[in-house]
């Protein structure tokens, strides 16, 4: 048998009402074979983790183009903790400053794609990092 | 996954929602699921979206029109993706009917992918089928035909706000009455609704928890468990001998009467007898796995 696709969650939280791009990335990783689950907008950090605990995703992938990531991420870090969610992997992607990279990281992102990122990069980034993740 | 097996039942309502892509499904799912909750039974949502057939992969998108139930620790909503099945379900669609039974869930929603004519999976793994329609896609003789409209015990004709929706209601009314039913049969209601709007919904809920009581007092729920779990049994054995006799390099020996296919030297059917034939032999040689 062929091994389970990847899963993925991609979701848009907060007042960012921008969702092409967002839209594009679960379309490249739809591509590249993966079950991709999309939230749709507006969603808060308590609907997204809570919806990616039901999914049992492998990554958590979050789209942010409104500046408010150092506000929205702290939060979805803190509740994946608090779900017992370690194993989940958290991309963030979208418009954010380089100079918020490493907090980002800090906080415990696995990765963060910037928008220009180039789809094949997002998709091999995912499938190195689901990988490399210890097996659940 | 089949370690769900041995476990109790313990007697979810098990319901199906099918129709054509963008009937409404998902949003009457939500709907639903709202009057469950109001009315104290808690809620396992399964929602099948198709997997694409050159990638492997899939946008599960039902979600979106539930998301508010995701907060509500009575509600849980699983996506899952068709992985090349198709009647409309996935193969791991039972299995995950069995596991939000096991986890005591009052009422089990499977949505199936947006359906044609004929995808009639869901008849095989629920209680009862509520079969959406909408106004405006097709004519009395639509309704006429066999298939997907045959297998509901609820009708629903959604957007009944929309223009066309009383002809709609009337044209799927006469079909079930053309043939003369047995007096103590169950007649599918057809029920307008607005799902987005939330009109109509308790009386499809009134409408399935009747249909429930139906199924129990006339011993149909008891016949409906036997021919489901033999359908499972079934497809199982299916995807085991496709699985075993056919997985990967399996035509790899066979090319050569593949090509003879394609020079018309040879019958589809002959090269697919020789081909089983042949796999056969090599399981026997080497015991199927279980």
């Amino acid at each position: 048998m062929t091994p389970d696709p990847i899963r993925v969650l991609v979701a848009k939280v907060g007042l960012d009402g921008h969702d092409r791009g967002a839209k594009v990335v679960a379309r490249c990783l739809r591509d590249a074979g993966m079950d991709v689950v999309y939230t749709g907008l507006h969603r808060t950090p308590e609907e997204v983790v809570a919806a990616a605990i039901q999914e049992d995703v492998d990554v958590l992938g979050v789209s942010l183009l409104s500046g408010a990531h150092l506000t929205l991420i702290p939060k979805i870090v803190e509740l994946m903790r608090e779900a017992g969610a370690g194993d989940m992997l958290l991309i963030v992607g979208g418009v954010i400053p380089d100079e918020d990279v490493p907090a980002l990281r800090a906080l415990g992102a696995a990765d963060v794609l910037l928008q220009d990122s180039p789809p094949e990069t997002i998709v091999h980034r995912v499938r190195e990092l689901v990988a490399a993740r210890q097996p659940r | 996954m089949g370690g769900a097996g041995g476990r109790p039942r313990r007697g979810a309502h098990v319901v199906g929602l099918t129709g054509a892509p963008g009937s409404g499904k998902s949003t009457l799912a939500r709907a639903l699921a709202r009057v469950a909750r109001a009315r104290g039974r808690t809620v396992g949502v399964i929602a099948v979206d198709p997997s694409s057939p050159f990638s492997g992969g899939a946008i599960l998108g039902d979600r979106i029109r539930m998301n508010d139930l995701a907060l509500d620790p009575g509600v849980f909503i699983r996506s899952m993706a068709t992985r090349g099945a198709l009647g409309g379900l996935c193969r791991a669609a039972a299995d995950a009917v069995d596991l939000m039974d096991a986890a005591g869930f009052g009422l089990v929603l499977v949505e199936t992918v947006g359906v044609g004519q004929d995808e009639v999976d869901v008849m095989r793994l629920t209680h009862s089928v509520v079969v959406v329609s909408v106004p405006g896609l097709g004519d009395d003789i639509q309704a006429l035909k066999a298939g997907v409209l045959e297998i509901a015990d609820v009708h629903v004709v959604n957007k009944a706000d929309r223009e066309g929706a009383d002809r709609t209601l009337a044209e799927l009314r006469a079909m079930l009455t053309l043939v003369p039913a047995a007096a103590d049969a169950w007649m599918p209601p057809v029920l307008g609704a607005s799902a987005a709007r939330e009109e109509g919904i308790e009386a499809v809920a009134d409408a399935l928890d009747g249909h429930l009581a139906h199924l129990k007092t006339s011993g149909e729920l008891e016949r409906r468990r036997r021919t489901m779990v033999t359908a499972r049994v079934l497809r199982i054995v299916q995807d085991l001998v496709a699985e075993t006799l056919l997985g990967p390099g399996a035509l790899d020996a066979d090319r050569a009467q593949l090509e003879r296919v394609l020079r018309r030297e040879l019958t589809p059917h002959a090269c697919a007898r020789a081909l089983l034939g042949r796999a056969a032999e090599r399981g026997r040689s080497r015991d199927v796995r279980p």
